[in-house]
């Protein structure tokens, strides 16, 4: 076997106490940064960590933690957002079958995460056995949608078409029922909340909004004055309002305008005023990827005698939308978070629960820090999921096809 | 492959009297021309003098605005349904490829015709890999645009119109952003072409193109054609000066 000589063969990787010198303690003023800076991280980590297992009072969070699930939801009816979440569970498992990376660190989180829940140590009565069932039968459903995702004939467009199922069926059968069912008796949205109602908007919003956000960004280009025009005016009018006072217009002017027979549902209102702020925003992103499709493109796919439906949906799109993934997910992330705005019409969201429970509660006004701190890590984590996917995807689209 | 039938049949483009602006630009300011069936056309020029334009004017990429233009029997208007169908029998291959890069070699060529021709994917794949064969770039198939060098993918763009069984080629200056290296491989696919018996437009400053395979040459200037001839004629016998200029300018380097 040849040897590689010497000079040919690639620079070794340094090894981690050459790395550490080269990098952290090159110099007198860098090593006292470091030293500076890791004693800052240790000391406060080691505050935080003793805060929180020693003089944090986590009460407000452990004496209801239904609550801040699913909010004032009749608890002889909870089987049906416990039916949901296995639901989500089982399809969660299946998109991390079918799709791998994406979902893969999520699924696997939420599943341990469920199995924790499942026992969870509690001194609460309103965690019933059935409850505990419920979560450990979630954590299952997750490997088990997983086990059924790794199964060849299950391919990626059915997963997509049950989650679009699942979530025409969840919000709008499942968990309001009807009012003259004994099964599925109507349970009226002013009693949810928790994180039920902030992933109802969060999700609504997000797959509602990006359809309409296109078709937003396509009619602002479009050659037919009228769709243009209208385009152009909803867009500008809709991003120069703040999302507080369309969220009031929606839940206080459209009820005021409407006939009491036609009444919207209040998460309903709040839902269009999330759907419309969102989508004037993603038409602007989407407008931004249109712009950096080259004109030669188009030409291309003309002269091939393609009509313009078909170019714009079999070529400018595909690569328009790939450009946009970062600007469109960063704009989802913080659109999940603007949800809590819904707090100030009236609706109990994560945050809103939370509220709720600090100022019902004498015994737990000083405890702010511990509830939102609480719902941050909440926020946070699903946020994180949702750059994290991004990021895959980018990588997953960008390998090869530019 | 030009039998005598063809040589006597009715032109297959006919422009009569085109012409554009741009704004207040004159571009074209009177075209006239006739092509055959079959005939190889060489189109040069300086830079600025239309003839991209008048090119793209033959499958509606631009709008003339004066005179008539008709393509295989149907006349270029307003009308949707008859630019759909003009586009779909004239092939184009661009200066910059203009590919689809989110599309496989394979994807891009048999985009077309499963879109507008409504081949099933079967056929359109054997077609493509047949041109691909042609084209000499069989192995490629199934890579992106991006992975290919500048020659292959002209090449790609030279099959994907194909596809479409297109009775007319036009080639809008298609080797001018190629590396020197490729510039033949893209040229000689090209020949193979023109010497199966297909109408082509070229628009290209490659006089050794012109003079192998070109039945007719026209000289564009300043928006009108200066001069046209056999590529005989034009080489060795051109009668305008403006013409003996430019083609002492290109030929000498």
């Amino acid at each position: 076997m040849a040897t590689i000589p010497l000079d040919t063969a690639p620079p070794k990787a340094p090894t981690a106490l050459e790395w550490i010198r080269k990098n952290l303690f090159n110099n007198w003023y860098n090593s006292l940064l470091t030293i500076a800076g890791v004693t800052l991280v240790y000391f406060a980590l080691v505050s935080i960590i003793t805060w929180a297992f020693t003089s944090a009072n986590w009460r407000p969070i452990t004496v209801a933690p239904l609550l801040y699930l699913v909010g004032q939801y009749p608890r002889e009816e909870l089987w049906r957002a416990g039916l949901s979440l296995l639901i989500i569970s089982l399809l969660l498992g299946m998109s991390w079958g079918v799709w791998r990376n994406y979902v893969r660190l999520f699924a696997i989180f939420l599943g341990v995460l469920f199995a924790v829940l499942a026992v969870f140590p509690l001194d609460t009565p309103t965690i019933t056995v059935p409850i505990r069932l419920v979560m450990a039968a979630s954590a299952g459903m997750v490997f088990l949608g997983y086990r059924l995702g790794r199964i060849k004939t299950i391919l990626g467009r059915y997963v997509a078409t049950l989650w679009l199922v699942a979530m025409i069926l969840i919000p709008l059968v499942i968990l309001p029922g009807f009012s003259n069912s004994s099964v599925l008796p109507k349970v009226p949205t002013t009693v949810w909340g928790g994180l039920l109602i902030t992933m109802i908007l969060s999700v609504g919003g997000i797959v509602l909004s990006f359809p309409f956000g296109v078709l937003l960004a396509l009619g602002r280009r479009s050659s037919l004055p009228v769709v243009k025009w209208f385009s152009i005016i909803f867009i500008e009018i809709v991003r120069g309002v703040p999302l507080v006072t369309i969220l009031f217009m929606f839940s206080i002017i459209l009820a005021l305008f409407l006939p009491t027979e036609a009444r919207i549902d209040r998460v309903v209102r709040a839902l269009m005023g999330i759907v419309f702020f969102s989508a004037a925003y993603t038409a602007e992103n989407v407008r931004g990827g249109l712009q950096a499709i080259p004109p030669g493109q188009e030409e291309a796919a003309k002269a091939l005698g393609l009509k313009n439906f078909q170019i714009t949906s079999l070529i400018v799109l595909p690569q328009a939308l790939r450009l946009v993934i970062p600007t469109t997910v960063g704009q989802f992330i913080s659109l999940f978070k603007d949800t809590t705005l819904v707090y100030i019409v009236g609706i109990n969201d994560l945050l809103g629960i939370g509220n709720a429970i600090l100022n019902l509660n004498p015994e737990f006004v000083r405890l702010q820090m511990e509830v939102y701190l609480f719902i941050a890590v909440i926020f946070w984590i699903f946020s994180y999921f949702m750059s994290y996917a991004s990021l895959q995807l980018e990588k997953a689209l960008g390998v090869g096809k530019r | 492959m030009m039998s005598d039938q063809d040589i006597n049949s009715q032109p297959i483009i006919l422009a009569k009297e085109v012409h554009k602006w741009f704004d207040n630009f004159h571009v074209l300011k009177g075209i006239n021309m006739e092509v055959m069936p079959g005939e190889v056309v060489v189109i040069f020029g300086p830079s600025g003098s239309g003839k991209s334009t008048f090119i793209r004017t033959l499958n509606r990429l631009e709008e003339h605005q004066k005179g008539s233009i008709v393509v295989d029997g149907i006349e270029l208007s307003h009308d949707v349904r008859n630019i759909e169908r003009v586009r779909s029998e004239i092939g184009m291959v661009f200066q910059q490829f203009n590919l689809f890069p989110h599309l496989t070699v394979m994807q891009n060529i048999t985009l077309a015709p499963i879109w507008v021709r409504k081949w099933n994917k079967e056929k359109a794949e054997e077609v493509a890999m047949h041109l691909l064969d042609q084209v000499g770039i069989p192995e490629q198939a199934q890579k992106f645009p991006g992975q290919l060098s500048g020659g292959q993918q002209q090449r790609v763009a030279i099959a994907r119109a194909l596809a479409m069984q297109p009775k007319i080629m036009l080639f809008d200056e298609p080797t001018s952003a190629l590396d020197p290296e490729m510039i033949k491989e893209v040229l000689d696919a090209m020949i193979i072409l023109a010497k199966s018996g297909m109408t082509m437009l070229v628009v290209t400053h490659e006089m050794g193109f012109a003079r192998a395979v070109a039945h007719r040459m026209y000289f564009f200037d300043d928006g009108t054609i200066v001069e046209n001839g056999t590529p005989d004629q034009i080489f060795k016998n051109p009668q305008e000066n403006r013409t003996k200029l430019f083609l002492s300018q290109i030929l000498e380097h």
